[in-house]
């Protein structure tokens, strides 16, 4: 039988994979802070004897879109958004300094300040931000955080400690399995003090849907011209059959 | 199957979940007290399919790999502390607090609950209750044949009794803080109930340590603002939608591949 068969079988394959990778992006539509994943495919060559036709298909995710997404106003004053591509660190599940967009920020009941998930946020000083027990939080525009203390006046006013925001240089930047930004080593990065932040703003995703289910629908129509080859090359070899029956 | 399949699937679970969270605040737009939800949406865990930077021969690394997302997941609902509007009742058993703290509530069970709701009546014993009838802690028992009664700034319940022209002091009412309010559970009833995840709750009279003062004849309204939760009913719904068209559209390849092979 021809090999055609698998070629088309990889595409298919990959057409699917290709197809998880937007259908992702589309269920996190709205999650706040979330960066598209790219999806795109590659020609793996496997020449053998005769003419040079076996190009598989290999589905690859190059890269993260790191555009920034719409600001949507919540007025709650721990809520961040972080202007000019500025990324927010906080430490990962696995210790390391990591970086997200995305700044529903809480206290726990450790008085540590922790984003939506729970990861505690880094403050300039290269440690987890706390706050003591306050009456008024503020996060100004340069990430300092300023309380008013239990039973203090409007006088005596804090400065705690300042978020830690960096800005990541495209190149060597990937998302880890958690969804955070990582940088290549995990080296922790420089903070980057001229970045600003807009408190009682939240970053919405930066997907497309529009894109993404265009691409959806591009990569169905591919996945059915895979199949149809498929069908082509069952076609072909039934018919090399009938030619060779003794009837 | 299809991967896609699942993964549309827990975009269309996460869409109900904050379908149901919107539902929730619109229908309590007008409840005293009520203090609204968000729902807190993460991205799933990765899976590596390819690994990114494995040899693909010796000598040479596959450049970008692949590394497959699994959806969306909710991680939790974050409840917005946010000040309601405040509304003038002139009614004199209607107390608002201006701040943080939470009024203190002894439930059936002897376990204290929380709440902001001001709205409080009398019961056959004299003695101040939540509309559920619940006692509130500290109890306030005002005397017989009593005329009015005042809960000042700071707490202090006064009442004049018929006969008497110098109002006698009865008690203070004291507020709860806490750390973390929004890891407080709601338990229904405009009540809330202390977890680990709120801290312990400090109890002071009110002005004292940030929990704020009481206004009596004021009641805080919902902090649910009704444009924002339709305008976030709009974009649940056109996800949703987006949603389940991936499924359909992995659908239809699958069914595809069942009716040509």
């Amino acid at each position: 039988m021809d090999k055609v068969i698998f070629v088309a079988m990889s595409g298919a394959r990959e057409n699917m994979l290709a197809q998880q990778t937007h259908a992702n992006n589309l269920a996190n539509v709205s999650t706040t802070g979330f960066k598209t994943d790219l999806a795109q495919a590659r020609a793996m060559q496997v020449f053998g004897e005769g003419l040079p036709t076996r190009v598989y298909a290999m589905t690859e995710r190059p890269a993260t879109d790191t555009t920034t997404g719409t600001f949507i106003q919540t007025g709650r004053a721990l809520d961040v958004a972080v202007d000019g591509g500025g990324w927010l660190a906080v430490i990962g599940s696995d210790g390391q300094e990591a970086y997200t967009k995305s700044g529903e920020l809480q206290l726990n009941a450790a008085n540590q300040l922790v984003t939506g998930s729970g990861l505690p946020v880094m403050g300039n000083g290269g440690i987890p931000i706390s706050i003591p027990d306050a009456e008024q939080i503020e996060i100004g525009s340069d990430g300092t955080i300023t309380i008013r203390s239990v039973g203090d006046t409007a006088a005596e006013l804090a400065v705690v400690d300042r978020l830690k925001m960096v800005q990541l240089d495209e190149q060597s930047i990937f998302k880890g399995l958690d969804g955070l930004m990582h940088v290549d080593g995990n080296a922790a990065q420089p903070a980057d003090l001229d970045l600003k932040l807009r408190s009682g703003y939240l970053e919405s995703s930066n997907v497309n849907a529009v894109n993404e289910l265009t691409s959806i629908i591009s990569l169905a129509r591919q996945f059915e011209m895979n199949i149809k080859m498929m069908k082509t090359a069952e076609e072909n070899s039934s018919a090399a059959t009938k030619i060779l029956q003794l009837s | 199957m299809h991967g896609a399949l699942f993964v549309a699937k827990t975009g269309l679970t996460a869409q109900d979940t904050q379908l149901k969270v919107i539902s929730n605040n619109l229908a309590n737009v007008s409840t005293v007290g009520f203090k609204k939800d968000r729902a807190v949406f993460e991205d799933l865990l990765y899976q590596i399919k390819r690994q990114p930077g494995a040899d693909s021969a010796q000598g040479t690394q596959l450049p970008s790999g692949l590394q497959l997302g699994n959806g969306v997941r909710v991680v939790g609902t974050q409840k917005l502390f946010q000040e309601g509007d405040m509304q003038v009742t002139d009614e004199a058993f209607d107390v608002a607090i201006n701040g943080l703290g939470f009024f203190q509530v002894s439930m059936p069970n002897g376990e204290i609950g929380y709440t902001r709701n001001g709205q409080f009546h009398l019961n056959s014993d004299n003695e101040l209750v939540t509309t559920e009838g619940y006692l509130i802690e500290p109890a306030v028992t005002l005397p017989d044949e009593t005329q009015t009664f005042t809960i000042g700034v700071d707490g202090t319940v006064t009442a004049v009794v018929a006969g008497s022209a110098t109002p006698v002091a009865i008690t203070q009412l004291e507020l709860a803080g806490f750390v973390n309010p929004a890891g407080l559970q709601a338990i229904g009833q405009n009540l809330f109930i202390e977890t680990a995840a709120s801290g312990a709750p400090e109890v002071a009279a009110p002005g004292d340590a940030g929990t704020g003062i009481l206004r009596q004849g004021m009641l805080e309204g919902s902090n649910v603002n009704s444009v924002e939760e339709l305008v976030n009913m709009i974009t649940t719904q056109r996800a949703y939608e987006i949603n389940s068209k991936v499924i359909s559209t992995a659908d239809e390849m699958l069914s595809y591949v069942s009716q040509q092979l």
